[in-house]
């Protein structure tokens, strides 16, 4: 597929977003149980607006992948079928349930304030967290299915893309919540950079068995079932039409294969080495400017990855576009 | 159930591209508005059609043979395209089975064109939505056109008769007969989308001589030749015509 940026956008951002929300909520459940020590309501009320913000951003971006905006809201129709729609519908689910538990945090209400007394601080916002959390991973789930479910892309069609989706954006937004907490809440930088390698490490096993699973991958389309002659040596002579079309430039990526090889080991590393890296030395000493650095080569890393997640999906439509005449 | 689709004669299409242009000749004329094209007679043109024809080389020479295939959208029975559509823009009609595209809904996420494996959707440049073939389904319907010419604009302008248009569920139909008759097959059978649009293979027509053709039976001297002429009142049925 040629990859086009707008998604790339939507789907590193939004992976941002969700995961600097469950890192906020992460803390917030420790805290509780006295694990970690507790924060003030700016800590949450802050982690919330600029989780929404990125949320937004990335809402923002995809909409230039439509060629009529305007009709957008009609994108919630068909919810019983399409995992399009369902991401439209979770995605400002998700805005606003993370919204309200950032008003919440910001009003400081509690479950007192509504006459129930628990003898838990912070147990409203534990509630409603916890309603965002779910709708948070149904998000990571729609976002991963929209690809997951074209069987025919055979490089998407795995559960290692959602697993993927899931864990790359978790990874983000973990990395963004150490910076964040370099902040607003300093105790909390280590639990957050920790975090942030244990799921940058989960993600790079199941993204690199996701790149091993594509390397062999053998395609059930062949020119032999695209045209239905039995007969092994079919060649192209012409698609049709000496310029370009739809058929040309929506399918592939026009890089070379080298340009393709080295966009995998350029994300491998910024994505997962160099982060990892980055984030010990940064737990190790101190350093709010390593944590800067690993999430901007993660967030950078991420978007040469999602370039390659779309660039090696092999469309069989173009069996029929490969001689241009 | 109806359902209409075409069947295509692959041993039959010289590959003209009439069916290329009567089709945009039709569907750019049509109440859904043009088919836009870009750089028509520039460099690097581009434009939005529905339906193409392809050149393949099959074998190796001097064994080789030049299959002409035309492709268009399949209608198919399970048509991948549909269940994605996050707006309802894309859908099959119930009663005749063919797939389209409502202008007015479609928001131009391109996500259809994805989800089919056969390219057979593409985005109108200028309109932003997502054009495929209609079966020209503002033309087969029309009671104004005579009834023979309420067939899609590619069939009617098909010198070959390559493209046969009818309901492939009635099994009495010409398309039904041609598909069970001459082994039509379907496009990437492998994804489940049960195309309705069938292909009929490239045959070789060929008439078997067997030894015992070559040599008059009736002919007990061996003698080629001209036969002897019947006389006028000789009785015989046996070759009057040879002479």
């Amino acid at each position: 597929m040629n990859p086009a940026f707008s998604v790339i956008f939507l789907t590193t951002l939004i992976g941002v977003g969700q995961g600097l929300f469950l890192a906020l909520y992460t803390g917030e459940s420790y805290a509780i149980v006295n694990v970690l020590p507790s924060q003030s309501q700016d800590f949450y009320v802050w982690g919330s607006v600029i989780s929404v913000a990125f949320l937004i951003v990335g809402l923002v971006a995809s909409i230039f992948h439509l060629g009529h905006p305007e009709r957008a809201w009609r994108s919630a129709a068909m919810w019983r079928t399409s995992w399009l729609s369902r991401e439209v519908i979770v995605l400002p689910t998700v805005i606003g349930a993370i919204t309200v538990y950032g008003l919440v945090h910001y009003m400081g209400w509690d479950l007192t304030t509504f006459g129930i007394k628990t003898g838990v601080d912070g147990d409203l916002t534990l509630i409603l967290g916890l309603g965002g959390v779910l709708v948070t991973f149904l998000l990571y789930l729609c976002t991963g299915m929209i690809y997951a479910c074209i069987k025919f892309l055979q490089e998407w069609a795995t559960p290692l893309t959602v697993i993927n989706y899931t864990l790359l954006g978790g990874a983000s937004g973990f990395t963004f919540a150490a910076v964040f907490s370099a902040y607003m809440a300093p105790s909390l930088v280590n639990f957050y950079a920790g975090w942030a390698i244990i799921i940058t490490l989960s993600a790079l096993v199941t993204r690199v068995a996701s790149l091993m699973r594509n390397a062999k991958i053998r395609h059930k389309s062949s020119l032999k079932t695209a045209i239905g002659v039995r007969d092994d040596r079919i060649k192209q002579t012409a698609m049709g039409f000496m310029g370009g079309s739809f058929n040309t430039r929506e399918y592939f990526h026009g890089m070379s294969i080298l340009f393709m090889k080295s966009i995998k080991w350029i994300f491998l590393v910024l994505v997962f080495l160099v982060p990892v890296i980055l984030l010990s030395f940064a737990i190790s000493q101190g350093s709010t400017n390593l944590l800067i650095a690993a999430f901007v080569s993660q967030y950078i890393g991420l978007i040469a990855e999602r370039w390659f997640f779309f660039a090696q999906a092999n469309h069989p439509q173009n069996l029929y576009y490969q001689t241009v005449g | 159930m109806t359902q209409l689709a075409l069947v295509i004669d692959l041993n039959v299409c010289v590959g003209c591209h009439a069916c290329v242009t009567s089709c945009k000749e039709w569907n750019t004329s049509g109440p859904a508005g043009f088919m836009s094209d870009d750089n028509p007679y520039d460099a690097d043109p581009t434009g939005t059609f529905f339906n193409r024809v392809q050149t393949y080389e099959v074998g190796e020479y001097p064994k080789t043979e030049t299959v002409h295939f035309p492709k268009s959208c399949l209608h198919c029975e399970d048509p991948p395209c549909v269940p994605v559509c996050p707006t309802g823009a894309s859908y099959k009609r119930e009663e005749d089975g063919i797939v389209l595209v409502d202008y007015d809904k479609c928001i131009g996420c391109k996500y259809c064109s994805w989800a089919c494996p056969y390219g057979a959707r593409e985005i109108d440049e200028h309109q932003k939505v997502m054009k495929k073939c209609t079966l020209c389904v503002d033309r087969i319907y029309d009671e104004t056109l005579p009834e023979a010419e309420r067939k899609p604009a590619c069939v009617l302008a098909c010198p070959t008769s390559a493209r046969l248009f009818g309901d492939v569920h009635d099994p009495d139909s010409v398309v039904s007969m041609a598909i069970k008759e001459e082994a039509g097959f379907q496009l990437m059978p492998e994804w489940g989308t049960k195309p309705s649009n069938h292909y009929l293979p490239r045959r070789k027509m060929k008439i078997r001589i067997h030894e015992d053709e070559l040599v008059r039976a009736d002919n007990p001297l061996k003698k080629e030749g001209e036969r002897p002429k019947v006389e006028d009142d000789g009785h015989t049925l046996d070759d009057v015509t040879s002479w």
